[in-house]
């Protein structure tokens, strides 16, 4: 019993070992210094519980029993390492921004928070997971059996079982101490990571060992090995292609899956980073970690009786060796193997367990229903701690039942298969928005029933569960049922066929399921949080825990009722509960009516499950929730409405401005009108008071008395002129003006305005030429007002024509219904920038001939209008033109 | 006495109005009529005074006027403006522009004369 001592012994120093590191994990991690903690060197070491004791000792007895295969076991997880970037970075993110805390989590929340999947999830989980403890528990009993066998007299089956129970029920201690220490939202535990990562590193120093001892201490260098394993049977081994596949894709689907690895691998995550690293060096400790597991399988088969357990090879062969030590280093990497595994895996699986199972459960019972207090914590940390002695009860038991005699690599294949079964839900979960909860459900069911009957009652060996008669003609005779040869597909290895069954059976079911239903609005929402996590999650928020929940409610409520409303709405809630100011507590009837309130806006389930998600603190952000808030209709609807009012608020301020603009110019004309007026009264004024004046003080010539006089009737003359016109123009404008119509020939009425136009004037050059036969035109208009037009027209070509021989033309005709005339004078005209402004008041062409007070075609243009007709100026007929026109309507031509 | 004044004013009856009223009184008066080229007419004639008008064809009265203040050798000459628009803001145009004296149109023979004496005995 000495050297069991000592193992005894060894064993205790190792355990308080890792419980140092595990403690000193913890404090400086606390202390905030853990920097080096969240290295991706820890990370990738703490990946490595993928080697579990199947790996250590099983790979040996594997590569025994059927050659290289086992790398297969290698190969797949180093796949989903190498091609991180398109499956492992977006589980991590996604993770990481909804505050996953297992992969039951991460299903159940991606398919609209469904607590029935993720019960079924965690059941699977159990179901897969609880054999596989029990191969740890059995691995390390065997191990410890292997040394009680080379002691004499030890009573090895009492061994059996007390070892397995000190080793289970020292894992639970070392899982509840170091995995429920504290309440982490984030689930992460770095004194069981860092003790994790420790034990990866003896687990690979002791196989190493064991394999340089193997091939320089007992086959004399690597020359002698290679040749050692040509001549074995291992060296003939045969590839078959269809079980190689089947492994590769079973061993990276399970790598994915298995609730540990997705514990270590996206749970403990700290930093997307570290991913890179890990990506090539995961793959590079998985290859060091199979560099000899050949050889010592090889020499195994050599150096030990026939009839020796392959599977304990890495022991046994030192030890048959005399190596002692080397077994202790061997045994301590088997003990690493195994414990590992099996805390990560009791802490996977009782957050799962306590979660989606226990807490449910013990809230319905007590009804404390959404309002949480804080006593939940305690209860919490209490149910995981009963979680984790159960599960590792249950791999106890499973053991004891089991009792131990089935091959490892066997059990590990089958466990693999069963979480296999997740993947189609996770990975269709993350890359199509269109798969639905009842697509998950489909497709796990029918997974795991074809799991079941295919696989793991059939391991239990025929006739053992399912009856021989099952196996050879199916149940109840149904031959296409055959376990191990559905529809009659025979000759497949049972391996392939199982995988290829359930996987494809699982991935049909959950395709046309998902196909077939249709998401709920929180479904809906967790799919797109997911398929798009990049987009939608640039820095994972902390956690704000329960502290601000009212004012996170009042956010919400804002964005979605909009400000005033909500506040309203909040005040008076608060009112009601006697709380001054606006923020309510957060009682149920508070959030009963906010539901509703929400609910017609953005419908109910919508509303339930944004209320749920603030109060309840679950892994949606509010303001992930605030994105799709943003999306609804709703919303819509209010930001186009205050879209039209903020456009009717920008035309109304233009219009005001043009009103604004225009009142300015009217006023800046008013001031203009009233100074030129000034102006023109005052220029003839200065005149007549200059000369009266010097007339009155005498002493005069004749000549001079005449003439100044003169100056001064004339200017008289023009004063009353101007008053007239502007008079006349007042009236015109101001519309009073009341037309006298009678009928009149247009030759007449030239007539009479071409004698009054020159009748004051002694010498006028101007000759007038006129078409009288032409001028046949009688019809209805104010003869006086018409003939006002005309005649300011000829005195104007009398006055300011500029020809040699000054000739006024007068031609009319007829166009378009409308009577034409025009008054074209042979003068230079008038300018083209000036042509616009003429029919202005007071705008003189020519100042220094100021006769007038430029009224006139200001006059003339009133009158037209008042006429319904028109004057334009006419450019480009060699002189000055103007074009007086008439409608027909009042225009009756005299036949003739 | 036989000092020059310019008279720049655009309206016939008023130009001779005033040359009597100034020519009467002793004063060697000279006309002009158009704004465009006033400026240079003054700076050829250099009269003792000049009597502005501010309306004037091509260029307004207040624009020659600030371009002979421009002008250094003209700096003090007396201007007499003259306008025909009796509003406040029109003097304060004149003012600004550098008007020595400013009157309103129409106004009696007795201030156009006191005005031009007052301005040529000052300077």
């Amino acid at each position: 019993m000495g050297a069991l001592n000592v193992l005894v012994a060894v064993c205790l120093c190792y355990v308080a070992f890792l419980f140092i590191v595990a403690f000193a994990a913890e404090r400086s991690a606390l202390r905030g210094n853990g920097a080096w903690l969240r290295s991706p060197l820890v990370y990738t070491l703490s990946l490595s519980i993928y080697c579990t004791a199947w790996t250590f000792y099983g790979a040996v007895g594997y590569a025994a029993r059927s050659g290289l295969e086992y790398l297969t076991i290698y190969i797949g997880p180093s796949l989903v390492m190498i091609g991180w970037w398109w499956i492992l970075r977006k589980l991590v993110r996604i993770g990481r921004s909804q505050r996953i805390t297992s992969i039951a989590d991460l299903i159940s929340s991606r398919y609209g928070k469904s607590n029935t999947l993720a019960i079924f999830v965690t059941i699977l989980a159990v179901i897969g997971t609880t054999p596989y403890i029990a191969l740890q528990l059995q691995s390390v009993t065997l191990s410890f059996n292997v040394f009680a066998q080379s002691q004499a007299g030890a009573d090895t089956d009492v061994l059996r079982e007390t070892t397995a129970f000190w080793v289970a029920l020292g894992l639970a201690l070392f899982t509840i101490l170091f995995g429920t220490r504290n309440l982490d939202v984030n689930e992460r535990h770095h004194g069981v990571v860092m003790a994790i990562a420790v034990e990866a590193v003896v687990k690979l120093f002791a196989l190493l060992a064991v394999g340089v001892f193997v091939v320089w201490g007992l086959s004399g260098g690597v020359g002698n090995m290679l040749d050692r394993i040509e001549t074995s049977e291992i060296g003939m081994w045969q590839m078959q292609g269809g079980r190689w596949v089947s492994l590769i894709f079973l061993s990276a689907a399970a790598f994915l899956c298995l609730p540990r690895m997705f514990q270590v691998m996206v749970v403990e995550n700290e930093n997307e980073g570290n991913l890179r690293t890990a990506s090539w060096a995961f793959p590079a400790y998985l290859m060091l970690m199979s560099l000899f597991v050949v050889p010592i399988a090889v020499v195994g088969l050599d150096v030990l009786p026939k009839g020796a357990n392959p599977d304990l090879f890495v022991l046994t062969v030192p030890l048959a060796s005399g190596q002692e030590g080397l077994a202790v280093i061997s045994f301590l990497g088997g003990f690493s193997s195994a414990t590992s595994m099996v805390i990560v895996a009791a802490i996977a699986l009782s957050t799962m367990v306590s979660n989606h199972v226990v807490m449910p459960i013990w809230l319905a019972v007590t009804g404390h229903g959404a309002s949480f207090s804080g006593d939940v914590r305690k209860v919490v940390i209490l149910s995981r701690r009963l979680s984790i002695a159960g599960v590792l009860i249950l791999g106890y038991l499973y053991y004891r039942l089991s009792g131990g005699g089935t091959a490892l690599a066997l059990i590990g294949l089958i466990s693999f298969a069963g979480v296999a079964q997740f993947l189609p839900a996770l990975i269709g979960g993350i890359f199509w928005r269109g798969a639905t909860r009842t697509g998950a459900l489909a497709g796990l069911t029918v997974g795991f029933v074809v799991w079941t009957y295919a696989m793991l009652l059939p391991g239990f060996g025929q006739g053992t569960i399912l009856p021989t008669s099952v196996f050879e003609s199916g149940p109840f005779g149904i031959g296409w049922l055959r376990p191990q040869a559905f529809f009659g597909i025979q000759g497949m290895d049972p391996l392939v066929h199982a995988i290829l069954w359930s996987i494809s059976l699982n991935s049909a079911a959950f395709f046309v399921a998902s196909l077939l239903s249709f998401p709920n609005p929180l479904e809906r929402l967790q799919g797109a949080q997911f398929v798009n996590v990049f987009d939608h999650s640039q820095n994972p928020q902390s956690w704000s825990g329960g502290m601000a929940q009212s004012e996170d409610l009042m956010i919400m409520a804002q964005r979605i009722l909009g400000a005033r409303e909500a506040q309203r709405l909040f005040e008076r809630e608060a009112k009601r509960q006697g709380i001054q100011g606006v923020l309510p507590e957060t009682t149920p009837e508070f959030l009963q009516v906010l539901e509703r309130e929400l609910a017609g806006s953005v419908g109910a389930a919508t509303a339930h499950a944004m209320v749920g998600q603030i109060v309840g603190g679950a892994s949606v952000s509010v303001r992930d929730l605030m994105a799709v808030a943003d999306e609804t209709a709703q919303m819509m609807e209010y930001s186009s409405q205050l879209e039209t009012k903020s456009a009717e608020l920008t035309r109304t301020a233009r219009q005001l401005r043009l009103a604004n603009e225009k009142l300015m110019q009217v006023s800046h004309q008013k001031d203009a009108f009233l100074s030129q007026i000034s102006h023109e009264l005052r220029t003839p004024m200065t005149s007549i008071r200059a000369f009266s004046e010097i007339l009155r003080e005498g002493g005069l010539s004749d000549a001079e008395q005449e003439k100044y006089a003169t100056v001064i009737h004339s200017e008289a003359i023009r004063l009353t002129r101007l008053l007239d016109d502007l008079l006349d123009l007042s009236v015109l404008e101001n519309g009073q003006v009341s037309l006298n119509l009678r009928k009149v020939q247009l030759s007449d009425l030239l007539d009479t305005a071409i004698s009054s136009a020159l009748s004051g004037v002694q010498t006028s050059l101007l000759k007038i030429r006129r078409d009288q036969a032409q001028e046949k035109y009688a019809f209805t208009t104010d003869p006086d007002r018409l003939s006002q037009v005309f005649i300011n027209l000829i005195s104007n070509a009398q006055k300011y024509c500029d020809g040699d021989r000054p000739v006024l033309r007068i031609e009319t005709m007829e166009q378009d219904g409308r009577l034409l005339v025009d008054f074209i004078d042979n003068g230079s005209g008038i300018p083209r920038e000036s042509q616009d402004l003429i029919f202005e008041k007071f705008s003189r062409v020519s100042p220094q001939k100021a006769g007038g007070a430029g009224l006139g075609l200001a006059i003339c243009r009133e009158i037209m209008v008042r006429l319904k007709g028109e004057i334009n100026y006419l450019p480009g007929q060699g002189g000055a033109a103007f074009r007086v026109s008439l409608p027909l309507r009042q225009v009756n031509e005299n036949a003739e | 006495m036989g000092k020059k004044v310019l008279l720049i004013e655009d309206e016939p009856n008023i130009i001779e109005a005033i040359s009597f009223i100034l020519s009467r009184d002793g004063w060697d008066v000279a006309t002009h009529s158009n704004g465009h080229d006033a400026v240079d007419v003054v700076r050829t004639k250099s009269p003792d005074m000049v009597i502005l008008d501010v309306m004037l064809p091509g260029k307004s009265g207040y624009e020659i006027l600030r371009e002979l203040r421009e002008d250094t050798s003209m700096r003090d000459l007396p201007v007499l403006m003259l306008t025909a628009r009796g509003q406040s803001k029109d003097r304060e145009m004149a003012e600004r522009a550098g008007a020595s004296r400013f009157m309103t149109k129409p106004f009696s023979n007795a201030e156009v004369l006191d005005a031009v004496r007052d301005l040529v005995l000052q300077s």
